[in-house]
């Protein structure tokens, strides 16, 4: 963070290093439905992310002292491929992904219908496959579609996008070098329908006021992280609901 | 046969979606939330006996009382089973709810670990205690054969509209055919009847979306076996 001036992250035509505004996201896909043993599954790409999620279970927990005779557990890690950085990752995890697994957890946690299954596991893997700034963020929102595939009742997805400060801006969706060289990242997950906010860190320093337009910018741009969530499971499940009236209902 | 029934299109519900409806109560796969329905699962909706609810279209079997199921042993003790249901919870199976009289002690000589039984979902309790009864009609250990798992969401197709899909799987392969709530499928017959019946529920699996799938699944029976059967009774 802020080694002072040694790369100017916006131009004189008030764009960014991509040529971004300040509140325009990196490009988002998201395939769902992609691993076939899996319960649940998606793809993601976010600029240069690239971060692939599966869900099993619910399903009986193991070992059977972790278990809660109350509510399901949701299990989730996060994992960094060795090649998913330019520089070599050591393979394992490490301080920094054994947070991200905790805070996703407590993310996904919140909207998942634990109580309905008592004593068992929703396990969550994710894999980032490429990292370009803003991974957990990209692997809380493809971790949520993948929970929707698996057909794990919740009452609601979760989106999440960050926000930051740069060469004293405040913009959205951090970049690789903006994440580097900026004065501040604000990663934010929230439930879209009530608003409810499941993820909230910071990194950095930021004025009251610029927090407050962090905060406006990220979830303005949650709200249509949310709709390319929908489009991707809508996409994977419109056949198979078209001939469904054929059906007899069970 | 009608092809003519106007087939609308079913809205796909994903987790958090409102559903609309006058007069109905929260049924499966929806939760209510100041005053509203939503739906909790990814999947269309349904209505029944004056509930709405969202028929699940992925996701594990939720084991349900009054559901036949295939379960496999992974434990024995002196006074019960316990099966595996491919479900999220375990199930129990006591020496009173099979048909034998059982000794106490001797239950690992009717059945044993890695056998495969046809049972009942008897009940399953508000901490999603399951339990199991052998002791009905049609319930067994199952000695031959052999058991393929689908989805348990593409159950209903495998079964077909009023069971003519079973039926004519049944009918084409020669098999005895029994298709567990839980998704495992349990077929019995000659080889070649067990490796086509088996080709077509793969069939019916992947193709689960394709108009007409039943005419499409009689047409690869038709060619198979060189049979043409007429079902329609």
């Amino acid at each position: 963070m802020g080694m002072d001036k040694d790369m100017d992250l916006i131009d004189e035509d008030g764009l960014r290093l991509d040529g971004r505004k300040f509140d325009e996201l990196r490009e988002i896909n998201i395939e769902a439905g992609i691993l076939k043993r899996a319960d649940g599954s998606a793809y993601l790409t976010w600029g240069k992310n690239k971060v692939m999620a599966a869900v099993y279970g619910p399903r009986e927990l193991h070992p059977r002292h972790a278990q809660d005779p109350s509510k399901a557990v949701v299990q989730a890690r996060y994992n960094m491929a060795s090649f998913s950085v330019p520089d070599r990752k050591r393979p394992g995890p490490d301080r920094r992904s054994v947070e991200i697994s905790k805070l996703m957890s407590e993310a996904l946690e919140e909207i998942v219908f634990v109580e309905q299954f008592p004593r068992s596991a929703v396990d969550v893997f994710v894999e980032i496959l490429e990292a370009s700034a803003g991974t957990r963020c990209a692997a809380i929102t493809a971790a949520s579609v993948a929970l929707a595939d698996a057909g794990i009742p919740m009452s609601d997805m979760i989106a999440s996008c960050a926000s930051g400060k740069i060469d004293g801006h405040v913009v959205l969706d951090l970049g690789k070098n903006e994440d580097n060289f900026g004065e501040a990242d604000v990663p934010v997950a929230i439930v879209p329908r009530t608003g409810k906010i499941t993820l909230l860190q910071m990194d950095g320093n930021l004025t009251i006021e610029e927090y407050e337009e962090a905060m406006e910018l990220a979830i303005n741009a949650c709200h249509e992280i949310y709709d390319i969530q929908r489009e991707a499971l809508k996409k994977r499940y419109s056949t198979s609901i078209d001939s469904y009236e054929d059906l007899e209902e069970v | 046969m009608s092809e003519d029934k106007e087939v609308k299109k079913r809205e796909l519900l994903l987790p958090g979606d409102v559903i609309e409806e006058e007069d109905v109560k929260p049924g499966r796969g929806t939760f209510m939330k100041d005053k509203k329905i939503y739906a909790s699962k990814l999947g269309v909706k349904t209505f029944r006996a004056g509930y709405v609810n969202v028929a699940a279209q992925s996701g594990r079997y939720d084991p349900k009382r009054g559901d036949k199921v295939i379960g496999t042993v992974t434990d024995v003790n002196s006074s019960i089973w316990m099966i595996d249901l491919n479900a999220p919870f375990p199930a129990v199976l006591h020496v009173n709810d099979v048909p034998w009289r059982v000794e106490f002690g001797d239950t690992a000589s009717y059945i044993d670990v890695g056998d495969a039984v046809l049972v009942k979902i008897s009940n399953v309790d508000e901490l999603k205690k399951v339990q199991v009864t052998m002791d009905e009609e049609g319930l067994r250990k199952l000695n031959s054969g052999q058991i393929i798992e689908i989805a348990p969401s593409q159950v209903p197709r495998v079964i077909g509209r009023k069971g003519s899909m079973i039926t004519m799987l049944k009918g084409y392969t020669g098999c005895r055919i029994f298709v567990g709530q839980n998704g495992r499928i349990w077929i019995d017959g000659d080889i070649q009847g067990q490796y086509l019946a088996v080709k077509a529920i793969k069939m019916i699996e992947e193709k689960a979306q394709a108009l007409g799938l039943t005419n499409a699944v009689e047409e690869f029976l038709k060619k198979e076996t060189g049979k043409d059967l007429d079902l329609e009774e």
